[in-house]
């Protein structure tokens, strides 16, 4: 329809952009799994694409604002919605510097925390995964995003509690391991659990988004 | 050209109308930027203009039924005094009607040339006052709950409801100012049409003075908007209109039908033809009807979000307005009367002294009366109002207070946890270096000991061969020779130059600066003096001294009993606590 054509490409343009947060995360994911597994030339790949994957989330990101303020759409709300997409795209900044970061440092991880990285991981990202339908549904539904969001506040709490029994085990456990081994691997629990504090952030925001939208 | 001298100061009010008026339609949008103010302007100037000359007549009858001036100085002076009541009233920020300004004229005017008063028609015209915000306030707590269903069923994408919000501020607007030009467009020439008769000709055409003057009176609307409503669509983001657009767009569609009901004679006839009563056409306030338009959406989403403030500026509004206007007027007809010898009335003229008199009559005997009624009622609403807003304004002082206070204690919660945070921070920290350093210092050790365990067996290895030659060896001179050589470097290693050194070193690291203080306090002592005070310092006893330095305890003894007579000790006093305190 002509009348909405303006509208219709933002949207698309919103969609690839989410699209492409979500990819990030799985991304990710599978980069820690294939370090933690010693799977060097698919964790290089994951971060081969990780990196294109970010630089294309800049691209776009720097094209939806473009959009919307040549076109001045949403003047109401466009200050916030800027916000959401940069708070968005900071997770997988987050994601890929976290990447990158196994890549240079290796850190030497125990076999016996391994599991219990990939739980973390997984839960982080989880709680990131969750802002993705709670960001879609601000634009159509937002009486419905506080729903939506409370499983990025669940995510993240979990995150922050293996996060600590990690950090105990770390610490109190393996008096095996170096002292700098241990800050090594407390520092990587850290940025891991970065990508869910990232996420709680931009639900924080959607709350709020949600609240003066709502009619 | 003397007709366009005396409406000028109509055209003065149509242009402060077009000025005040049009933020009400478009100001939302403009001061949001969804809709450029060229764009704005132009569609509220075109639908006003035809609002004006479609659909003015209406409301321009009720104004001459309430009084009928019948003067041309008369008119431009009322018109001129409205004029200049709604620009001081701007000037305060209060919600100002040209309608109740001008009502407020003509009955000043009436007073003054004693001119009868329909009170009729008056209290249909203060009822419309009240009943056009109220009639807002319903009007847009119906379309705001209809539109809310709709997005909330509809599940529209936001960038969707936003161009359609976009085109309907622009259609919407354009009815809205249909409306402002057809209800309003009595204010600015309702006085001037009983007292100006011409007609302009064009080609077959014959246009009556009626609607040049609405013409010309929708003209000065437009120009009104165009020329100086931008200033004020720009900053009406942070007055009664600075809201959502779905909010915007129910204000501006209730306010416009407001003022549609209010001037329009057919939906007037079809209500009549139905057996209802004839609805009446009255100028409202735009701005009023905003307000109570506003005011309905508050109510529906909730009583916190109605503004108090808002319904206290439309009742001063009310009482406030005509009674300026009114005394304005009546002291300006005097002045023009009596300085310039204008006629603001034809009535006096026409009739003798006998009519004069009985029109005395009237001005002293029926309005009196009603005035005195009129200022007793007024006393009292203001009255009431002013104890109401004294008791809203004690509430809102408390509750602001209430809030800062709350926002204080919020703020220095905040900043004693980011200090918390930041003094963890920086104990982490120092931690983590702390640690650092000691693991640095542990792997230095761990070196220099394994060192000194390879050297040392590396010495006692060359001793054991060479002892095994000496006895081996059967020429006594050589063998005694041998023996001698290696006591020599038994004696050697047994001094331990390397390890005390370590131990003057440590302990100046440990008790940091203590030999430069001795240095300075004395600088007589020699260096075996400053040697024994270290090893005082550390805690050793005579005996424990006497292998470190390689002498007898009776030599140290003896060095001990020296250095107390270097530091000028007496008898009570102990070496081991003054070296300790230094």
């Amino acid at each position: 329809m002509l009348f909405f054509a303006k509208a219709n490409k933002s949207i698309e343009l919103i969609d690839q952009f989410l699209n492409g947060v979500d990819q990030s995360l799985l991304l990710f994911k599978e980069g820690v799994k294939n370090y933690l597994y010693s799977n060097t030339e698919n964790f290089n790949a994951n971060l081969q694409s990780l990196a294109a994957s970010e630089l294309e989330s800049d691209k776009l990101r720097r094209k939806i604002e473009n959009t919307l303020f040549s076109q001045s759409l949403m003047p109401e709300l466009r200050g916030d919605f800027m916000r959401l997409l940069e708070e968005l795209d900071n997770i997988i900044d987050q994601a890929k510097k976290n990447l990158f970061q196994f890549d240079v440092e290796m850190p030497h991880i125990p076999a016996e925390l391994i599991p219990d990285f990939i739980r973390l991981t997984q839960i982080s990202v989880s709680a990131a995964e969750s802002v993705i339908p709670a960001a879609k549904c601000y634009f159509t539904e937002p009486v419905n995003v506080n729903e939506k969001i409370h499983r990025v506040y669940f995510y993240e709490k979990e995150a922050d509690l293996l996060a600590d029994i990690i950090r105990r085990k770390i610490f109190r456990e393996m008096p095996d391991l170096k002292l700098s081994e241990k800050f090594h691997l407390r520092y990587f629990t850290l940025h891991i659990e970065m990508i869910s504090d990232t996420a709680e952030k931009v639900a924080d925001l959607l709350s709020i988004m949600a609240i003066k939208r709502v009619v | 050209m003397l007709i366009l001298l005396f409406i000028s100061s109509g055209l003065f009010l149509g242009w402060s109308l077009g000025a005040n008026d049009a933020a009400n339609i478009f100001g939302t949008a403009v001061g949001s930027r969804m809709i450029k103010f060229s764009k704005a302007a132009l569609i509220a100037g075109i639908f006003v203009i035809l609002g004006a000359f479609l659909q003015g007549s209406g409301t321009t009858n009720t104004l001459s039924q309430l009084g009928s001036v019948d003067a041309v100085g008369g008119a431009f002076t009322v018109a001129l005094c409205s004029a200049l009541v709604v620009a001081l009233m701007t000037r305060f920020k209060l919600p100002v009607s040209t309608g109740q300004a001008i009502v407020g004229a003509i009955m000043g005017w009436c007073y003054f040339t004693a001119n009868p008063v329909d009170y009729t028609v008056l209290t249909m015209i203060v009822g419309s006052w009240i009943s056009g915000p109220i009639l807002g306030a319903l009007f847009s707590a119906l379309l705001y709950i209809l539109l809310r269903n709709y997005i909330r069923k509809s599940h529209i994408h936001l960038l969707k409801l936003d161009s359609l919000i976009r085109y309907g501020l622009i259609v919407v607007g354009a009815f809205g100012a249909y409306s402002l030009g057809a209800n309003n467009i009595a204010n600015v020439m309702g006085v001037f049409v009983n007292n100006v008769s011409f007609s302009v000709n064009i080609g077959t055409l014959e246009i009556e003075s009626v609607s040049v003057l609405f013409l010309l009176g929708g003209v000065s609307i437009a120009i009104g908007i165009v020329t100086y409503s931008k200033k004020v669509m720009e900053t009406i983001g942070t007055g009664i209109l600075a809201m959502t657009p779905e909010s915007a767009i129910v204000v501006v569609l209730a306010q416009a039908l407001v003022l549609f009901i209010f001037s329009s004679t057919s939906l007037s006839n079809l209500v009549q033809s139905i057996g209802l009563p004839a609805i009446p056409l009255v100028p409202v306030s735009s701005t009023q009807v905003v307000v109570g338009s506003v005011i309905g959406i508050g109510m529906v989403k909730g009583v916190q979000e109605i503004k108090f403030k808002m319904i206290r500026n439309i009742v001063a509004g009310w009482v406030v307005t005509p009674i300026l206007s009114g005394v304005s007027t009546f002291f300006a007809l005097f002045f023009v009367q009596s300085v310039f010898g204008i006629t603001v009335t034809n009535s006096i003229i026409k009739d003798e002294a006998a009519e004069l008199s009985s029109a005395r009559e009237s001005i002293i005997n029926i309005p009196v009366e009603m005035v005195n009624n009129l200022i007793v009622i007024l006393l009292f609403v203001l009255l009431i109002v002013t104890v109401f807003l004294f008791f809203r304004y004690q509430k809102n002082r408390l509750k602001l207070k209430e809030n800062e206070k709350r926002w204080t204690e919020m703020v220095n919660y905040t900043d004693v946890r980011k200090s918390l945070n930041d003094i963890e921070v920086s104990t982490i920290q120092m931690e983590n270096d702390t640690l650092v350093t000691r693991l640095e210092e542990r792997k230095r050790d761990l070196i220099t000991y394994s060192l000194s365990i390879g050297e040392q067996r590396q010495l006692l290895s060359s001793i054991c061969t060479n002892l095994y030659s000496a006895i081996t060896e059967s020429d006594l001179k050589q063998k005694n020779e041998l023996l001698q050589t290696e006591i020599r470097r038994i004696k050697q290693k047994m001094s331990f130059t390397n390890e005390v050194e370590r131990i003057y070193s440590e302990a100046e690291q440990v008790y940091s600066d203590f030999a430069n203080r001795v240095h300075q306090k004395f600088p007589n002592l020699t260096v075996q003096d400053r040697r024994l005070m270290v090893l005082l310092r550390i805690g050793f006893s005579s005996k424990e001294i006497a292998p470190i330095l390689n002498i007898s305890v009776k030599s140290v003894e003896i060095s001990r009993y020296r250095l107390r007579k270097k530091l000028n000790l007496s008898q009570d006093d102990n070496l081991v606590d003054f070296v300790k305190s230094m």
